[in-house]
């Protein structure tokens, strides 16, 4: 929502260029290396890359700018305009846990813009602003793919669906409070904003049979499909059957 | 006559474990790549092109003859792309269907590129849905150590791989040339086409982008023939799509139905309109696309039907609003996203819908002009088909419907505020304490 009044580049403060540390640097080059040998140009892995300092610094700090220029050969301001382009890399520190509220028409009107002023009034804090003690960076999220679940609040990008002025100020209470916090359709708990930024970077924590596989409203159609008796029609795998020898026929068939 | 609805990508999303390789196994899992890999890759093309499946991306481009545009072989490489970057506001089908049933995409994208000739396939997510990239990773690498994706694909030699890649977060790269920028480590802007993707896409190489939905439905197609995929649908928007009824309706969700359902149809399935109260507009196919009224209850959701009665079918995405909401607050909040992702390369989009945004925004308010209403639509005239790619296009379609539709309500904006018009309380899907502390709090108990 910030949209042109936002800065159009990079605030970096000298301290943000403050060198990595030797085993930092270290991780970081060996990281970048598998990244990299993901794409057959390397240039395709700034992405993940900016995600991979943001998971070490927090957020986009002039040290992961000259980092990704670095190992990628680009200079330092082909780097600061692609950061400056996508709305999660971050410009400056960001808290621990990134609550978003989608205030997109849909959510905002099923409830969504209540409770971004009551969650904004309860933090004291605006969009893309963190409390005090670092803990929530409050955003207005455009519309996150969960519509049928408005409105809806992501926590560092896992969803928390129907909510509610009183749920949305539940969840950021408790992640205040340093409680584990478990997401509607999501991980078993909300990972912080570094870690949830280094699986962005393409490396897995182990997390991923965690959770539902769909929520009530994705299921209903199907839901009432079985109890109607309602089902696609049969193809030609059904009435020949036996897919071993019909393969085997396909491939005598075919040149 | 098929039925209703006829889940087939959600057949087994309530499985405890829907996403694991196994679950897939039990659901006839891999079984349309064993089959697909004793055909020539011709034929599997050919096949799809059979089936008439239009993308599902919301431009309903036939697949088939998307993939045989593609320049011939030359030697080098080819990429299949599949945009999962699904940001358009009002869709909601292909995450849920990657965090449900990753391996029904991963199986389409292994076919796809057999088909092809792709041998490193691309999977370009939104980055703002964490779990979903969780599952798409667990699947890639479960289906490499199956042997589904690798040097040696089910032991015929052929080789796909595939890169998961999480973007983060521009709406404008789930348009085909702004992804492959960004895929490029670029920022995502669209490109000048001609060339399109399948002469020089991906490093410039022929180049496949496909929807998720689109690539999901390849496996059912190649198992179970083109014939059956054509037995649902109708002529000309053939076989099943998953529609994402959202907002005001009792019971909002997900339904996989033929092609040429209607909306009628579906709020009933979803339990009528919330309490009762009257729809006022819908989406048929995400916020991009024109907004309808009651009138338009029983058109036909195929890509013609809905296009003969002024919208697009787009992505399914039934946003549906009661008479609670005002249209001109709506709009607005679209135009503002408009305003926002609009990634600033050419001039009539760029510019053109902040001062959309700056006028919608002063309507809403109460504080409009006279010739507000004409200078909207005439701002719309100057975006709409002068722009670099559909996304100025896009932000004309809700202002001009609704205009059409709703044109007293923009009148309305000259004087009165939408939320004094409109209370917004009203349309929220919660109970409130009674007082509110913005504003007055008579008559809003009947939430």
């Amino acid at each position: 929502m910030s949209g042109h009044d936002a800065s159009g580049h990079l605030h970096v403060s000298p301290e943000s260029k403050a060198p990595y540390a030797a085993d930092v640097l270290e991780r970081l080059h060996a990281d970048a290396a598998e990244v990299i040998a993901r794409y057959p140009q390397k240039r395709s892995a700034l992405l993940p890359l900016l995600h991979l300092v943001q998971s070490v610094d927090g957020y986009v700090a002039g040290r992961g700018v000259s980092f990704c220029a670095e190992v990628l050969d680009l200079t330092e301001a082909e780097v600061s305009g692609v950061a400056t382009f996508y709305t999660q890399y971050k410009r400056h520190p960001n808290g621990d846990y990134t609550v978003g509220v989608c205030t997109n028409t849909l959510c905002a009107i099923m409830g969504g813009d209540l409770i971004f002023d009551r969650v904004s009034e309860h933090l004291g804090v605006g969009h893309d602003e963190t409390t005090e003690d670092g803990r929530i960076t409050l955003e207005r999220v455009e519309c996150n793919a969960a519509c049928d679940y408005a409105p809806v609040v992501m926590a560092n990008w896992e969803f928390f669906d129907n909510q509610t002025p009183e749920s949305t100020i539940g969840l950021v209470d408790e992640l205040r409070a340093g409680a584990d916090v478990r997401p509607t359709r999501g991980a078993d708990k909300v990972c912080t904003f570094k870690e949830v930024s280094r699986v962005l970077a393409g490396f897995p924590d182990g997390r991923a049979d965690e959770g539902v596989g769909a929520g009530p409203a994705s299921l209903l159609g199907l839901r009432i499909a079985n109890d109607r008796g309602w089902a696609a029609p049969d193809g030609t795998s059904r009435p020949t059957t036996t897919s071993t020898t019909s393969t085997s026929d396909a491939k005598d068939g075919s040149k | 006559m098929t039925d209703t609805l006829t889940p087939i990508l959600t057949k087994f999303w309530d499985d405890p474990q829907s996403w694991t390789l196994a679950t897939y196994e039990r659901h006839d899992g891999y079984k349309a790549l064993a089959k697909a890999l004793t055909m020539e890759p011709q034929a599997i093309i050919d096949a799809v092109k059979d089936s008439s499946i239009r993308g599902r991306g919301g431009a309903g481009f036939p697949t088939g003859m998307k993939w045989s545009f593609m320049s011939p072989p030359d030697g080098g490489p080819r990429y299949l792309v599949v945009n999962a970057d699904e940001s358009e506001p009002g869709t909601c089908k292909d995450i849920p269907l990657m965090m449900a049933n990753p391996h029904s995409l991963i199986e389409g994208v292994a076919i796809a590129s057999y088909a092809i000739g792709c041998e490193h396939a691309f999977i370009y997510l939104r980055g703002e849905v964490v779990h979903v990239y969780r599952r798409l990773l667990r699947a890639v690498e479960e289906a490499r150590a199956a042997g589904h994706l690798g040097d040696d694909v089910g032991g015929k030699g052929v080789k796909v791989e595939i890169t998961v890649h999480a973007g983060a977060g521009a709406y404008i790269c789930g348009e085909e040339t702004a992804l492959l920028d960004s895929l490029e480590g670029r920022r995502g802007q669209p490109r000048l086409k001609p060339p399109f993707p399948g002469a020089a896409g991906l490093y410039a190489r022929p180049t496949s982008v496909n929807n998720v939905e689109s690539i999901a439905s390849v496996p059912g197609i190649i198992l179970e023939g083109a014939d059956w995929f054509k037995g649902m649908g109708t002529e000309k928007s053939t076989g099943f799509g998953i529609f994402s009824l959202s907002g005001h309706v009792a019971n909002p969700g997900q339904f996989e139905a033929p092609l040429g359902i209607t909306m009628r149809e579906l709020i009933d399935l979803a339990g009528g309109m919330r309490g009762g109260r009257k729809l006022k507009f819908w989406t048929p196919g995400g916020s991009s696309t024109p907004i309808f009224t009651d009138e338009h209850l029983d058109v036909p959701l195929d890509f013609d039907s809905v296009a003969a009665a002024g919208s697009m079918l787009g992505t399914r995405a039934l946003q549906v609003f009661d008479e609670t909401v005002s249209v001109v607050r709506a709009v607005a909040r679209w135009t503002d996203f408009y305003a926002h992702e609009s990634c600033g390369k050419c001039t009539p989009c760029r510019e053109g819908t902040w001062w959309l945004r700056q006028i919608m925004n002063r309507i809403e308010a109460g504080e409009g002009t006279q010739d507000d209403i004409d200078k909207l639509v005439d701002i719309c005239d100057n975006i709409l088909g002068r722009s670099f790619c559909a996304l100025g296009d896009a932000a004309t379609s809700p202002i001009t419907s609704a205009v059409q539709y709703f044109r007293s309500e923009f009148e309305a904006g000259m004087t009165t505020p939408a939320h004094e018009l409109f209370p917004p309380e009203k349309s929220v899907l919660f109970d409130l304490p009674a007082p509110t502390p913005t504003k007055e709090s008579s008559g809003m108990v009947s939430a």
